[in-house]
């Protein structure tokens, strides 16, 4: 019996060893590859205190660190570069932070959006792409996500946010200002991308690319049901906002310098007709029209703004 | 010749030693450098979400994955639906733990003399703490679930132990946002009750402090096994909750069978389950949850016999129970939070004096209790005439379950958990009020040693200790000591 002393010691010996070699081997190993990614860009500048403020609220970048790795840097990069393990097998791809070029904005085209923005983007999602719609962090923790991503690019640091677009009221919707949205869409050329019944199946739309020559898909109208959602927003004011600061990073460009405000709304009073499965007071006076809508004829005051001169704004423009 | 013999046996022990050792290190470091694992788990390949999205450390939910669950897994984007997945696409993953494992026990061993003299019948017995460690294993999960078209999934979870026998922990299917609203959710089939803490989604793994002793609690000598809120249970649960999951509401109509499956126990007795939470945006100490819960119902206390034997499915005779509690769930800044589930249980006083289980199930359907009720094995019946004893009453007791939890990093957790149950009034008059009184006390940790969407590799490590007073092993006297256990594990949890 006592011979077995050693034996009993030697194991007890053995199995210190052995787990000291298991902790030591994982939480060594794995947390320095986790720390620095074999591959893959390094991070374009160090971190930085940076600061969002929406609403009272403000929120602080070192706060956002830790829900940006739990649950961000999968698909958008522990380097906001949009490289993040999952990156390859998305469509579209995910934002890359350090261009800071952002589609939901309530600023012009070019500008950078305000801290607002990204706030109401987080908390959205963003449709046909595999952002989620991530309204279950309190407000504090999608402010300091804001202030976070603002550690990727240097833009942040030179530039400052846009002034936010006015929207005007919406004026009623009538069958003249939906045959008016008609005539716009027809001459702004947006059937060329969306399509003519807004099927998103236009002429140009299997050329089109985004900023990094990625292919993207023009939004389909017709598609879409009682809840449906715009990659910003899902009433007729975030349309409003869409054609007027146009989806940066995208062809979708700014109409701001095109059309007049009582123009756009016109605009979207038709867009909304496209939406055919939605219920909607587009569609109810459609309806009550037979479902047809008359030919706009065009006043002699012209509410049509002069077409975009060669040195104004281009569709992708400000990337 | 002698001493020789024992150089040659230690330098072999010590090559041997050596060999394994190095074995071992090549075995753990290969493991610790296999971060592009091919592993696939079923959801978050899916969506193209690491693990943490969903989880605070997996299996537990965060506040965004008990939104995905509560929409019928699903994301509410347009990519739901089947439609969006690669045909070769199998959701699909599988779970098991291999462990090194210690676990000590007081227990009632023979006397046996310095030369063995005495033993078993002879010499008596004497209360020893027995102690055994090794490598073990734990069960094998296959978990597969999803959604089968948009608003419509289903969670399958045949599940075996350590020996390899299987049996069905969860099968359901799911209607979800039923006319558009995210109020109106059903499902139909065995599935976790609603809980807040989420016992089939534990972080803990040791056999006491894997459950939670509040969820299973039961006083000694009570017969009704059906109000254990830990186990899955049959039924069809209504599930409502606000678009942001902020308030959810539930309520489930289950059999009373404590989740064993043909029909074994009573003839016509059910049992309800209502929840209701709500979360509130404290601002930098996070999201805030609080709910309340109500588990009523009644099992049958009369099974009809053949020969003296009960009869599976016959059970008659319906008595009441009933847990109320509250949970919460308290954020404390991005790296803290406290998990708070309390109870108060009530079982009828038949149940209290061992009526209730008639035909003893071993949670397959199949019966242990082979002889006639009330035989040794097989609780009492309340057939017809039967009385209870004087003085009996219904079985009170409160319980708590405390479970901290420190966020290092999605990548690292460290946990603690305490329990107490506390009897407030035992079933029988001068019964001593603090029998089957339990504490049990758990710590541990987890660490991811890497985060993707594509396989779950996680080293832990717990303690526990368990404490139940008055169920331990009997003394020289003839009385019943306090039952003391104690468990340590390390190992490797994986999915994949």
């Amino acid at each position: 019996m006592t011979s077995l002393k050693p034996m009993r010691s030697i194991g007890v010996t053995f199995f210190a060893a052995m787990l000291g070699l298991l902790f030591v081997a994982g939480f060594v190993t794995p947390a320095s590859a986790q720390d620095e990614p074999a591959v893959g860009p390094k991070p374009p500048v160090p971190f930085r205190n940076t600061e969002s403020h929406v609403g009272d609220i403000t929120g602080h970048s070192a706060d956002g660190k830790l829900p940006y790795r739990r649950y961000c840097a999968g698909c958008h990069g522990d380097y906001g570069d949009a490289n993040g393990e999952n990156a390859v097998w998305l469509d579209p791809k995910p934002r890359d932070f350090t261009i800071a070029t952002f589609k939901c904005r309530s600023t012009l085209t070019g500008t950078l959006p305000t801290d607002q923005d990204l706030f109401n983007t987080i908390g959205r999602g963003l449709t046909n792409s595999n952002m989620p719609i991530w309204n279950t962090f309190s407000k504090q923790e999608r402010a300091d996500l804001v202030a976070y991503i603002k550690i990727f690019s240097p833009r942040w640091e030179k530039e400052k946010a846009g002034v936010p677009i006015t929207v005007p009221a919406e004026p009623p919707v009538t069958l003249e200002s939906i045959s008016h949205g008609q005539a716009l869409f027809a001459k702004l050329e947006c059937w060329k991308c969306h399509g003519l019944h807004g099927e998103g199946d236009g002429p140009s739309a299997s050329t089109l690319t985004d900023s990094k020559d990625n292919p993207i898909r023009p939004f389909n109208f017709a598609a879409a049901g009682n809840d449906s959602r715009f990659k910003c927003g899902s009433t007729n004011q975030d349309i409003y906002k869409i054609f007027m600061t146009g989806v940066d990073g995208t062809p979708m460009p700014s109409f701001a310098d095109v059309i007049q405000p009582n123009d756009a709304w016109d605009l979207v009073h038709f867009l909304r007709t496209l939406q055919v499965h939605r219920k909607s007071r587009e569609n109810d006076i459609l309806m009550a029209a037979h479902g047809v809508i008359p030919p706009y004829v065009e006043k002699k005051t012209g509410s049509l703004a002069p077409a975009a001169s060669a040195n104004e704004k281009v569709p992708g423009g400000g990337q | 010749m002698r001493m020789w013999a024992q150089s040659h046996l230690c330098q072999k022990q010590r090559h041997v030693i050596s060999v394994l050792a190095a074995a071992f290190a090549c075995m753990f470091l290969v493991l610790c450098a296999s971060q592009s694992a091919s592993a696939l788990p079923a959801f978050a390949r899916k969506y193209g979400l690491r693990c943490s999205a969903c989880h605070e450390s997996w299996p537990a939910l965060n506040n965004f994955g008990l939104k995905f669950r509560d929409n019928g897994y699903q994301l509410m984007n347009d990519r739901d639906a089947p439609i969006w997945q690669n045909p070769g696409y199998w959701p699909i993953t599988f779970r098991i733990t291999p462990i090194w494992h210690r676990v000590s026990s007081t227990q009632n061993v023979d006397v046996y003399g310095p030369n063995g003299e005495g033993g078993y019948g002879i010499t008596g017995t004497t209360i020893q703490r027995i102690t055994s460690a090794g490598f073990d294993l734990s069960g094998l999960d296959f978990h597969t679930g999803g959604t089968l078209e948009k608003n419509i999934s289903f969670y399958v979870l045949p599940s075996s132990d350590p020996t390899g026998a299987f049996h069905f922990e969860s099968v359901n299917a799911r209607l979800d946002n039923i006319g558009n609203s995210p109020w109106l959710n059903i499902r139909l089939g065995r599935f976790e009750l609603n809980n807040l803490l989420s016992e089939k989604r534990t972080l803990w793994l040791t056999g006491n402090g894997g459950i939670y002793q509040t969820y299973h609690f039961i006083p000694v000598n009570d017969g009704n096994i059906f109000g254990q809120m830990g186990d899955n249970q049959f039924g069809l649960e209504y599930m409502g909750h606000s678009v942001d999951d902020k308030t959810r509401v539930s309520a489930s109509l289950l059999s009373s069978n404590d989740g064993n499956v043909n029909l074994t126990t009573g003839s016509n007795s059910y049992s309800g389950f209502f929840t209701f939470d709500q979360a509130f945006d404290t601002g930098k100490l996070g999201m805030q949850r609080v709910g309340v819960y109500s588990f009523a119902g009644e099992a049958a206390t009369y099974y009809r016999t053949l020969g003296g034997a009960p009869i599976p499915g016959s059970g008659i005779g319906n008595k009441g129970f009933s847990r109320v509690g509250f949970y919460g769930q308290f954020y404390f800044g991005p790296h803290f939070d406290l998990n708070v589930v309390t109870q108060h249980g009530e079982d009828n006083a038949w149940f209290g004096q061992g009526y209730g289980n008639a035909v003893a199930t071993d949670g397959n359907g199949g019966t242990t209790c082979a002889g006639p009720a009330g035989s040794p094995g097989c609780p009492p019946n309340n057939t017809p005439g039967s009385t209870l004893p004087t003085g009996s009453r219904a079985p009170t007791w409160n319980g708590y379950t405390f479970e901290a939890r420190y966020v290092y990093s999605p990548q690292l957790i460290l946990k603690a958990v305490y329990e107490a149950e506390r009897m407030s009034q035992q079933a029988t008059p001068g019964t001593a009020g603090n029998l089957g009184n339990i504490n049990n006390y758990s710590i541990g940790f987890r660490y991811n040693p890497f985060m993707t969407s594509r396989a779950g590799f996680a080293y832990f490590g717990e303690f526990n200790e368990f404490q139940q007073i008055g169920t331990g092993p009997s003394n020289s006297l003839g009385n019943a000591t306090n039952t003391s256990t104690s468990e340590l594990l390390f190992g490797m949890d994986f999915d994949f």
